[in-house]
């Protein structure tokens, strides 16, 4: 086992603990909180295979903006420091029994189909000059469409909140 | 070895400069209010003021509320200070001089300076003080609406430079910069004084509504590493600030570390000056000046900078 090795294995049991801390907390601020030691570890991944841009862009949009909407969202509704109660949910067997077997299958996918599979790291492999390369060259088609994609979310996002809340001010006025 | 120099160096500065910045401000202010500031202590125009401070914030008890949440309290004030130590060892104060050399560097300035914030907001929840609360949700409420103006900003600055490196876009620079990326650089520091919740855009601590906001319960040192990370903060604005916009280390007979320096601490004034110039912003108004004015100078200025590179290219 080489050091990255190591180091990448170490970064995967944080990484997996973090998520396992996250879904048992009785603490919907500290799942928050655990999700972002998941996701540094996740970065931290990234970074030992040499992907310096997807790590970075990991930490900025998950760690510092994702999170920190999460956050903002739990703390408007309630939070209280301490166990809340309604945070366990009847259906856990069941989500333990799907999280587990969508983890079998994908292991053994991955295992079945790349088993024999080598990368070879090499150091600016994942820099910003190779990646802007490589989605601008070769994958421009599918990298637009995706963003026509990302449009339509937000599009249909506004119009859904949008028709919401003409909806709720009109009422009284109607009624 | 030379790392193991550069990042004490860092350290060394991490430690120095924020104070600096500190008591700078002590005078600055009192000045621009017709007063004197601190005069007695350590002597000449009460230099030694801030570690007076700093002595008083050691010796007074640190106290944990009853109803708070422990670990996260404790925790909240080292989450808020560290990025910014870590941010410093990517900024180049010379050619070549600069800790850690990273070709991603602007990206992971940005990125790292994002985390500060969970810090305040740890401290805003974990106090179980309904005022603190509000402030940390103001501080949750800032971050978001902020961060995209400065990546956006930054973002222009990167493809004027055509790298990412911090090292490079120094290199990359001219004088004509100033005029070109005059948008860019207004939306950056802007978006930064707002992201650091310096005055004007200080509500989530407005201290005449909601005492302090997430730091109201907090006394002693955690106290203080809250001032100092916002100090640091100041310190990672402006440094940034110089190396995008105001060419870092070029210039005229002095040495480059020396015009590095000089830059940050007349930005670092204007950080001071805003403070004492500007009334305190209204929540509306801050979402405001981020949605309505911001975004939109920002990405007039990312479409400028794409013509004037694709025209010049040519």
């Amino acid at each position: 086992m080489t050091a990255a090795e190591i180091v990448f294995t170490a970064l995967g049991v944080v990484a997996l603990g973090a998520g396992v801390c996250t879904v048992t907390t009785k603490q919907l601020v500290h799942a928050a909180l655990w999700l972002v030691v998941s996701f540094g570890a996740v970065a931290g991944m990234y970074l030992v295979l040499t992907a310096e841009f997807v790590a970075w862009v990991q930490v900025l949009i998950y760690v510092g903006a994702i999170v920190v909407l999460l956050l903002f969202g739990i703390m408007l509704t309630r939070a209280p420091v301490g166990p809340s109660e309604g945070l366990n949910s009847r259906n856990r067997f069941a989500a333990l029994l799907v999280a587990g077997s969508t983890a079998v299958v994908l292991v053994t996918l991955l295992w079945r189909g790349f088993r024999d599979a080598r990368i070879e790291l090499e150091p600016g492999g994942g820099s910003g000059d190779a990646l802007g390369a490589a989605i601008f060259r070769q994958w421009v088609l599918p990298f637009e469409v995706l963003s026509v994609l990302l449009l339509a979310a937000l599009v249909g996002a506004i119009v859904l909140s949008k028709s919401r809340a003409d909806r709720g001010s009109r009422t009284p006025k109607e009624g | 070895m030379r790392d193991v120099v550069a990042l004490a160096l860092v350290t060394v500065a991490f430690l120095v400069l924020p104070l600096l910045i500190g008591q700078t401000e002590h005078k600055v202010m009192a000045h621009m209010q017709n007063r004197l500031g601190p005069m007695y202590a350590g002597g000449f125009h009460g230099w030694a003021q801030l570690i007076a401070d700093g002595v008083k914030f050691a010796q007074k008890e640190d106290v944990v509320p009853e109803r708070a949440d422990r670990r996260i309290f404790l925790l909240a004030p080292g989450v808020a200070l560290v990025p910014y130590l870590v941010v410093l060892a990517v900024i180049p104060v010379g050619p070549g001089q600069v800790a850690i050399d990273l070709s991603l560097g602007l990206f992971f300035a940005l990125a790292v300076m994002g985390i500060g914030v969970i810090g305040s907001i740890m401290a805003g929840w974990a106090s179980a003080n309904k005022f603190s609360l509000l402030g940390g949700i103001r501080s949750a409420a800032q971050l978001v609406s902020y961060e995209l103006p400065m990546v956006l900003a930054a973002a222009s600055f990167a493809m004027a430079a055509g790298t990412l490196s911090l090292t490079g876009i120094v290199e990359e620079w001219r004088w004509y910069w100033l005029f070109w990326q005059a948008g860019a650089a207004a939306v950056f520091f802007v978006a930064g004084l707002a992201e650091l919740r310096r005055p004007p855009f200080d509500m989530p601590i407005a201290d005449s509504e909601i005492i302090f906001g997430p730091y109201t319960e907090y006394g002693g040192l955690r106290f203080a590493f809250f001032l100092l990370a916002e100090y640091a903060g100041i310190l990672v604005l402006c440094a940034l600030t110089t190396v995008l916009y105001l060419g870092g280390w070029k210039g005229p007979l002095l040495p480059d570390a020396a015009w590095t320096l000089i830059k940050v601490f007349a930005l670092a004034f204007i950080v001071i000056w805003v403070r004492v110039s500007f009334p305190r912003m209204r929540e509306d108004q801050l979402q405001r000046l981020a949605w309505v004015w911001l975004v939109p100078i920002s990405l007039a200025q990312l479409a400028l900078t794409g013509v004037v590179k694709v025209v010049t290219d040519l």
